[in-house]
């Protein structure tokens, strides 16, 4: 103030519009608990939904998610009709939709996922509105577009405190990283945490922030620590798994890209999981150190860190409690959101610095064409995921499917759906053949080299057909009862209800 | 074949496999009762192997109560013909014709 120029009358200055917050003394303190409601209703009244709204929800609690099926219940019974449910994925749990769709309390999805007898009754013509399918980068996309735009986000978390700062890796529900639940914080016009704990102010360093959150309710419980991470963490002892897993990393090994600062991406699933363990195998032997692991992490990606084969975690989404405990205590496993995981119009993507990504898959084509969204059947039953985002963007996107599961051809002449382009793929691995895209002479070449036998996609279809047989063709209406939105935001294709 | 038919049955309830049963019935040839985890896409196919296999052995008069899981042609052959064997209590099946 030394400086102050006593020549300006302050007294003459008047402020540019009306002040808007003149608390001053009198309300000092009294609104330090204004965000906690006393109940889901409550946060759902001081929202002010109305009827024709898009509500919001994240997934990262997967199977043992509380969450929605309970809010959903409650929008139900409080009225309200006409919404668009925007959950970043749908798992087998959230089957109860069925009932809000039938009573008009839901009228439009948007997911990656779409499973169980909720896939199933939409694939036979549930709703009149067509579900749009997304993948996670994609759905930033149509965030940042307006396309999608949310007007109430009920956001579950393990803890959080009075004024909305939520992390996802310690209480008792942990679910790891909250990558998509940061988008709909951020975007969401009103946003609601629920929490199984209230910690003390101030729960830093937070996921979701202060600045983003509305309203915070304490519930009795978010999620189911056993359904979170079900099923996704054991090794397998299945031979035929083991053997896809052991050929995808004799690829990875005589890709050209396995060396020094190298960067994966492995999803779920058994032949996945066992890659990621002869792949640290190998790394070990040939003393070579990954810069990064990213996507949704598993637990036997945190074992990697821990042993120092790779340097950092970049994680969207935590696929086990390994991997949920692991965020809040390593250092180097780091929370992203999904605008940092596969937004393609985002200014920086990690999966834009991705060499080598595993996929798996429900059918691929001659074409290379991929389908990870409907069954063999014709319903929907699957997730697009990351799968569209990883495969477009890493060096190197390796498929690994069996040829054939039980009489159902994995390898088809045309995928029921198109998710994943085949462009945009790169090898595909079979139990009884690996294929290279056409595109990528030198690298066929190079695995052809390294004793891999390399045939065509046809030979893979032809075998396939010659186990299980021509299938029939599926009879569908000319309704479309989903529509599957490319990452860009472009529809790639549409899903037709079952005659 | 025309000798007495007694109910019988061949298979299990595993994935890749089929749950076969015979059982005499007041029909002309052969009837077929078929569920499948794969019905929408092969049924016919399917359907077609078991009467090809109960034709191979000229079985008539008997229904074929068939739960498939997904299992590949040879061993919807397999276990068809080993119903029928045992429902027609023979134990020397002409392998020529199998």
């Amino acid at each position: 103030m030394k400086n102050f120029d006593k020549s300006i009358n302050t007294q003459a200055l008047t402020p540019i519009g009306a002040p808007v917050f003149t608390c001053k003394e009198k309300c000092k303190g009294q609104e330090r608990d204004a965000k906690l409601c006393e109940s889901i209703e409550e946060s759902i009244r001081r929202s002010g939904l109305r009827d024709g709204m898009t509500i919001s929800f994240h997934h990262a609690f997967r199977g043992g998610d509380l969450i929605l099926n309970r809010v959903m219940d409650i929008i139900a019974k409080m009225g309200f009709k006409d919404l668009t449910l925007a959950s970043s994925s749908l798992a087998s749990v959230h089957d109860p939709v069925i009932e809000h769709i039938k009573s008009g309390v839901v009228t439009q999805i948007y997911t990656s996922g779409l499973r169980s007898k909720l896939g199933e009754a939409i694939s036979k013509g549930l709703m009149e509105k067509p579900v749009q399918i997304h993948s996670h980068g994609g759905r930033v996309h149509l965030l940042q577009s307006g396309e999608l735009s949310i007007d109430v986000a009920f956001l579950g978390v393990p803890v959080c405190d009075r004024f909305g700062n939520a992390n996802g890796h310690s209480g008792r529900s942990k679910c790891g990283s909250l990558g998509y639940a940061m988008m709909d914080a951020q975007y969401a016009k009103y946003v609601v945490v629920l929490t199984e704990a209230l910690e003390e102010y101030p729960n830093v360093p937070a996921s979701l922030h202060q600045d983003q959150v509305d309203a915070v309710v304490l519930v009795d419980e978010v999620g189911d620590p056993a359904k979170i991470g079900a099923g996704e963490t054991r090794m397998t002892t299945n031979p035929k798994e083991l053997m896809l897993a052991r050929l995808t990393t004799k690829i990875i090994e005589h890709s050209g890209l396995f060396k020094e600062g190298f960067s994966v991406q492995t999803g779920t699933g058994g032949a996945s999981l066992a890659t990621t363990v002869f792949l640290s195998e190998k790394m070990e032997e040939q003393n070579i150190k990954a810069s990064f692991g990213l996507g949704g992490i598993t637990g036997t990606m945190v074992y990697m860190l821990k042993r120092g084969l790779v340097k950092k975690l970049l994680d969207v989404q935590s696929f086990d409690e390994f991997a949920a405990k692991s965020l809040g205590e390593n250092k180097d496993h780091i929370e992203i959101s999904a605008n940092e995981y596969a937004n393609p119009s985002s200014k920086g993507a990690a999966i834009k610095q991705l060499d080598i990504v595993v996929l798996s898959a429900l059918e691929v084509d001659v074409d290379f064409n991929v389908n990870v969204i409907t069954g063999s059947k014709g319903l929907l039953r699957g997730a697009s995921g990351g799968h569209s985002d990883t495969a477009a963007e890493a060096k190197l996107s390796i498929i690994v499917a069996p040829l054939t599961r039980g009489r159902i051809p994995t390898v088809t002449k045309r995928v029921n759906t198109i998710v994943t382009p085949g462009s945009t793929v790169d090898v595909v691995v079979t139990d009884q053949g690996i294929a290279v895209n056409p595109k990528h002479a030198e690298l066929k070449a190079r695995l052809k080299k390294a004793g891999l036998e390399i045939v065509e996609m046809q030979e893979l279809y032809e075998r396939a057909i010659a186990l299980c047989g021509e299938p029939q063709n599926i009879a569908y209406t000319d309704k479309v009862v989903a529509v599957i939105r490319y990452r860009d935001g472009s529809i790639i294709d549409v899903v037709r209800q079952l005659a | 074949m025309s000798k007495k038919v007694e109910p019988a049955h061949a298979g299990t309830l595993e994935s890749s496999d089929l749950f076969v049963r015979v059982v005499p019935c007041e029909c002309e040839g052969v009837e077929i009762e078929l569920e499948s985890s794969v019905y929408e896409i092969y049924a016919d196919a399917i359907k077609a192997t078991i009467l090809e296999s109960a034709n191979a052995l000229k079985a008539t008069g008997i229904k074929i109560m068939v739960q498939d899981k997904g299992a590949l042609d040879y061993v919807i052959k397999a276990r068809v013909e080993a119903a029928i064997l045992r429902a027609y209590g023979i134990n020397e099946p002409d392998w020529s014709v199998l």
